[in-house]
């Protein structure tokens, strides 16, 4: 929301400075975005009147101007065709920025002739749009003062957010209460025409620069005087939900041309646009008063007015231009034959109000903020109105609002105005709070006395009691009202409607920034690990992974349809994503993981071990999960073992079972098994799992087609690790069981089998390890091997068995005996010892 | 007879002397005290003396073995080293030459500052608690008290998910149960904390958070720390302090100033935004300095709506706290100095290297929470 600082002036009254002002305004919560001085970037032109003007010997449309900018003549070469002499216009000599033109003017030759600046348009000052000709100044405007000066365009342009509750700070009015009850000046009172002046006119419009010498902009001349033209027009509405009251009046007789100065130059200076006189006071009252309003040209009404829901699929044309369709959730203004407003949000096109206008129909109504909401978010429809409707407008201030747009027009458009059109009737059932002024210490940590609070409330308009405002306070009145206040909210505060508000409207006022530190008390009893084992085990996991050389990515959580598919697709789609390639909700880690590799090696990466910890996002839940992705050099080519190595599947199991050992899996027990899915490659990969149905990671080489998908060439190592499928460890207390090393030293011995080629490794050295559950605690394959002295069809595995003694040492005959164990276990799964 | 001796004693040391190598050493040995050897012969003659001459030769003769003996030993000694110095010497290196390189891996800023997070919130008795990132209306929106005409849900530039918007229009949903949304602040997390758990509760909620925005300073994925406190007798007084302890902790500064400013969020009353105050250095923004040259705003904060209590089954009148939200990029850009949010997600090693963290610098209090 922007609002000059002379706006803010119209309705409060001070002495602060802008800086104070700005400071203020933060400091209440109406936080300040930026203040602007648009007489700034202008401060290099000058008033200056042409001396002379004479035709340019080289070209006709040009002419050659002395000018005189306060410091004698100048030539200056000027393409404008009401350049002529006498006229005093806006110059700017070498050395200043012209902002229309985005260049900085300098001493030229325009066609062998020096010109020495330029005379400038309003649209190369971006003051307006006109550029048909050089600006023209009354006569009497002084040479050589700064134009800025002049123009009254050092008027500071003040830009505030304003949060979604205060609708009422959405209009320059609304903001200077706030700051009058902050104690920044007094809160000029409101005048509401009857039938005499607007009030709303600006009370030195009339002495503001160049308007100063038209004598039609004196506010005091021209009043609703001829007020009733007739009965008021004829309006209803039959939606009381949607539109509980909608009021209006007609002005006859009405011309609409350009609104005055000093309504076009406010609006300009906080960026609007002005269109039309009668168009420029509906938005004018907007920002002055946070009241939107609606013009209609009679002439293009057929019928009355009413306020109804629409038919479905009714059309409309907005003003934007657009097109609408409707539903009969939608309340609309309409006449006999059409729609000719939105409510509340945008009027028609049709009906909009135009040069030719004569008599105006003009519309202030009360329409549900609920209603208007829902409406705007089906149509995708933002305006200043809905955005004020929507937010819930004074209810009281609709007769109000009437008649000051009302008088604006007589004032500003002529006409005689019919009287006024009552349909339907705003809420204006009062609010009561009970508040207990102790809150503001209790919730708000801050102690202010109470006879301060009810002077912040009172002076934001809220009553107390009997005290209906700040001035009509007194310690006898105060002195009445016991225990809790029945403090009543003031119509235009939609948004207040607990203790809690009010705490925050006295502790705002206050000062926030006032309010004293509290140390938060310790709990009692001895610190608690505030981590869950999740999170712990998610730590561990993510510091292992870094440790063993990963680097740690974060990708998006969703992903493109084609990017997910050939990990299952994903299981949640957003209905209104960025683009195409954010689509879908990822079912794995490891696309994103492997598009991040692939850019990797666009950039020259030789290496890329990248991991990710966060969710998979499956139909049934959320799943904590790290991904790993290994490509390029495993090892680079080097001195000692010449060229690179590249990932294999090996390197993956490793990774898998490193990570599963540091969250916690009890990685003994794992047994490796097959269908680690689609994207894998499926002689390359396997699955780890507890149990045959708990599969705690996949891993493996990715398969060719699924990196060609994401344009990598080479072959690429990939884990997953289901975090959430790791069994929790068991709280077993801090003391681990009873150990004392064994005294004796172990016994080595190797075997070396015969086994089928398709004999999974793991299965003969399962199985031999538990030939002799006592002695044997450990079993490792040291050697695989096939080719000469392996007879075809097989392979040979050679197995270290260790055999720890316990009482005493191993006889030889136990020995034999053990291992004669390990044999016959062995030739159950098809293995015959190589001899 | 002496003479004879030291001339012998003489000659024979002078020969292991001499002796090159270890061969020539042990032909020196077998000379003197082999089997025949001089000093052994010599040894034999003892017992054919009368015991006074062995009273008088037994001592020289025994003298000349120690003394030739000895010299030996040292000899053997001295050529041995010789031997194995000549070794090392050959077996020379460059070692100049490069070693083999273990990787070194990173820990994302993001988790660096989640976990510093988690041990500064530890101190203050807040326990880490997470919700799921696809959410209901009713946990994101509803249960806020921001209910569906709210203008806040337009600003929340929120992605649905299709699934929900069947639902809907296959008359089968449910605003608490079904999931139609990517949460659009972690403060869904107090809701669920709220409801699953009885007060006196202090935590904090870091995590993935979505808005349908992208631009330089936006992300459409980001990360949120949201904090609760419920309990008998919060006030904004300690909210003040556990955010001011909070930021001094992170930043690792006394002297940062921080600005309350009143603001607006549907779920708290009062509600107030929070700036901390930077000081330039060389022209950019540091956090601290007692006499800030301007303010960011880094966190939004208040009372938790009487509302959002009673929206998950507690007594307003007996239960209050505080709430607050923070954004973690913005925290990890403010303390690490990172100038742009995108290279956060694309994964790009260089940048993962620069920026990232060693898997041992885990925050402790008593080593620091930064890195």
């Amino acid at each position: 929301m922007k609002f000059t600082l002379s706006w803010l002036k119209q309705h409060l009254e001070t002495t602060a400075t802008l800086d104070q002002i700005v400071e203020a305004l933060t400091r209440i919560g109406l936080e300040v975005e930026g203040v602007e001085n648009p007489g700034e970037k202008l401060a290099a032109f000058k008033i200056a009147k042409v001396l002379s003007a004479e035709r340019h010997p080289q070209a006709d449309k040009l002419q050659i101007l002395s000018v005189d900018a306060g410091n004698g003549p100048l030539q200056v070469v000027c393409g404008a065709p009401n350049a002529r002499a006498g006229l005093v216009g806006v110059f700017g000599a070498p050395g200043a920025y012209v902002p229309g033109l985005d260049v900085t003017l300098k001493l030229a030759s325009i066609r062998g002739v020096e010109s020495n600046g330029m005379m400038c348009s309003t649209r190369e000052l971006e003051l307006g749009e006109d550029h048909d000709g050089i600006i023209e100044l009354p006569e009497d405007a002084p040479i050589g003062t700064a134009y800025p000066d002049y123009a009254g365009l050092t008027d500071p342009v003040i830009d505030v957010a304003i949060t979604p509750n205060r609708q009422d700070c959405m209009g320059v009015r609304g903001i200077a209460r706030d700051l009058a009850a902050a104690g920044l000046g007094t809160f000029t009172p409101l005048v509401i025409p009857t039938s005499a002046t607007p009030s709303v006119i600006p009370a030195d419009a009339g002495t503001q620069g160049a308007a100063g010498a038209d004598g039609e902009r004196d506010p005091r001349r021209r009043g609703n005087d001829g007020a009733t033209a007739g009965s008021g027009p004829d309006i209803a509405t039959l939606d009381p939900e949607g539109c509980p009251a909608f009021y209006a009046q007609t002005v006859t007789g009405v011309t609409n041309g350009e609104s005055p100065e000093w309504m076009r130059r406010s609006l300009i200076a906080i960026g609007q646009k002005p269109i039309s006189a009668l168009v420029d006071i509906t938005n004018y009252l907007m920002i002055d008063l946070g009241r939107p309003l609606h013009v209609y040209d009679r002439a293009k009404l057929s019928g009355g007015l009413v306020a109804r829901k629409a038919k479905p699929g009714e059309q409309v044309v907005a003003l934007n231009g657009k097109t609408y369709t409707l539903d009969d959730t939608m309340t609309v203004i309409a006449d006999d034959t059409a729609v000719h407003d939105i409510g509340g949000i945008m009027g028609g096109e049709h009906s909009g109000v135009s040069a030719d206008t004569t008599d105006v129909l003009i519309e202030c109504a009360y329409f549900d903020p609920d209603h208007i909401a829902r409406t705007g978010q089906k149509l995708t429809l933002t305006s200043d109105a809905r955005s004020r409707f929507e937010r819930g407008v004074d209810p009281a201030f609709l007769d109000d609002g009437l008649a000051i747009a009302t008088a604006l027009v007589l004032h500003i458009c002529g006409g005689s105005a019919s009287e006024v059109t009552r349909s339907g009737e705003p809420p204006l059932e009062p609010r009561v709070i009970d508040y207990d002024p102790r809150l503001s210490a209790d919730l708000g940590g801050l102690h202010v006395a109470p006879e301060r609070q009810a002077r912040t409330l009172l002076s934001l308009g809220f009553t107390i009691g009997a005290i209906k405002s700040a001035d009509a306070f007194s310690d006898a009145l105060f002195s009445t009202i016991e225990g809790k206040w029945p403090v009543t909210i003031p119509t235009w505060r939609r948004d207040v409607d607990g203790p809690a508000d009010l705490v925050e409207e006295v502790v705002r006022i206050e000062g926030i920034d006032s309010i004293p530190s509290t140390p938060l008390p310790r709990m009692p009893g001895v610190a608690k690990p505030t981590a869950t084992p999740e999170q712990k085990l998610e730590r561990r996991a993510r510091r292992a992974a870094a440790a063993r050389g990963l680097d740690e990515a974060i990708t998006w959580s969703f992903l493109s349809d084609a990017e997910a598919a050939p990990f299952g697709g994903g299981a949640w789609t957003l209905a209104n994503p960025i683009s195409e390639d954010l689509k879908v909700m990822r079912p794995s880690l490891l696309p994103g993981l492997l598009a991040a590799t692939g850019r990797n090696i666009k950039r020259g990466a030789q290496s890329v071990r990248l991991f990710e910890i966060g969710r998979r996002y499956l139909a049934e839940a959320e799943r904590a999960t790290l991904g790993v992705v290994l490509a390029g050099d495993r090892r680079p080519r080097g001195w000692r073992d010449g060229k690179a190595a590249s990932f294999d599947a090996y390197d993956a199991k490793a990774e898998a079972l490193a990570l599963l050992a540091a969250s916690g899996a009890p990685v003994d027990n794992l047994q490796v098994m097959g269908e680690a899915g689609d994207a894998w490659h499926p002689g390359q990969s396997g699955t780890l799992r507890l149990g045959p149905k708990t599969v705690l990671a996949s891993f493996g080489m990715l398969h060719p087609s699924v990196l060609k998908a994401f344009d990598l060439d080479g072959a690429v190592a990939a884990v997953e690790v289901y975090l959430d499928a790791i069994p929790p460890k068991r709280a077993t207390g801090f003391a681990r069981p009873a150990y004392t090393p064994p005294a004796l030293q172990a016994v080595r011995r190797d075997f070396a089998f015969l086994v089928p080629t398709a004999l999974a490794t793991d299965t003969l050295v399962r199985a031999v390890k538990v030939a002799d559950k006592v002695a044997i605690v450990s079993a490792r394959v040291f050697d695989v091997f096939t080719g000469a002295g392996v007879e075809d069809g097989h392979k040979s595995v050679a197995v270290e068995i260790v055999l720890q003694p316990t009482a005493k040492s191993f006889t030889d005959e136990e020995i034999k005996a053990i291992a004669d164990k390990v044999v016959a276990t062995a030739a159950k799964q098809g293995a015959s010892l190589r001899v | 007879m002496t003479e004879d001796l030291n001339q012998m004693r003489d000659h024979m040391l002078t020969a292991i002397a001499a002796a090159s190598g270890l061969d020539a050493l042990d032909a020196c040995r077998v000379e003197a005290l082999g089997k025949q050897g001089t000093i052994t012969l010599l040894l034999k003659t003892l017992g054919k003396m009368t015991p006074e001459e062995r009273l008088v030769q037994g001592p020289q003769i025994q003298g000349l073995r120690e003394a030739v003996a000895n010299g030996i030993a040292e000899r053997k000694a001295t050529l041995e080293r010789a031997a194995l110095d000549a070794r090392l010497a050959s077996e020379t290196l460059d070692m100049t030459l490069p070693a083999d390189a273990t990787p070194a891996g990173t820990i994302h800023p993001v988790s660096q500052v989640m976990d510093e997070l988690a041990e500064i919130f530890a101190d203050l008795g807040f326990a880490v608690a997470t919700g799921p990132e696809i959410e209901t209306d009713w946990h994101n929106f509803t249960a806020l008290n921001i209910p569906e005409t709210h203008p806040a849900r337009a600003m929340h530039d929120t992605f649905y998910l299709q699934q929900g918007i069947d639902a809907k229009a296959a008359g089968t949903a449910d605003e608490k149960t079904t999931f139609s949304l990517l949460r659009t602040h972690t403060s869904p997390v107090q809701i669920r904390t709220m409801l699953s758990q009885k007060p006196p509760i202090r935590i904090i909620a870091p995590g993935r958070t979505y808005r349908s925005d992208s631009d330089a300073t936006h992300t459409p994925m980001f990360h949120q720390v949201e904090g609760l406190v419920i309990d008998k007798g919060i006030t904004l007084g300690h909210l003040k302090w556990t955010l001011e302890t909070f930021v001094k902790a992170f930043f690792e500064r006394d002297d940062i100033v921080l600005r309350l400013r009143p603001s607006y969020f549907p779920f708290t009353e009062p509600s107030v935004e929070i700036d901390v105050g930077y000081t330039l250095v060389k022209g950019k923004r540091v956090v601290g300095g007692a006499e800030p040259d301007g303010w960011l705003e880094i966190l939004g904060s208040g009372m938790v709506h009487r509302k959002v209590i009673e929206a998950c089954g507690l007594d307003p009148d007996e239960w209050q706290g505080f709430a607050f939200g923070c954004g973690i990029d913005r925290l990890a850009m403010l303390k690490y100095g990172m100038d742009d949010l995108r290279p956060f997600f694309d994964g790009d090693i260089r940048w993962l290297k620069h920026y990232g963290f060693s898997s041992l610098d885990v925050p402790t209090l008593s080593g620091g929470v930064g890195a």
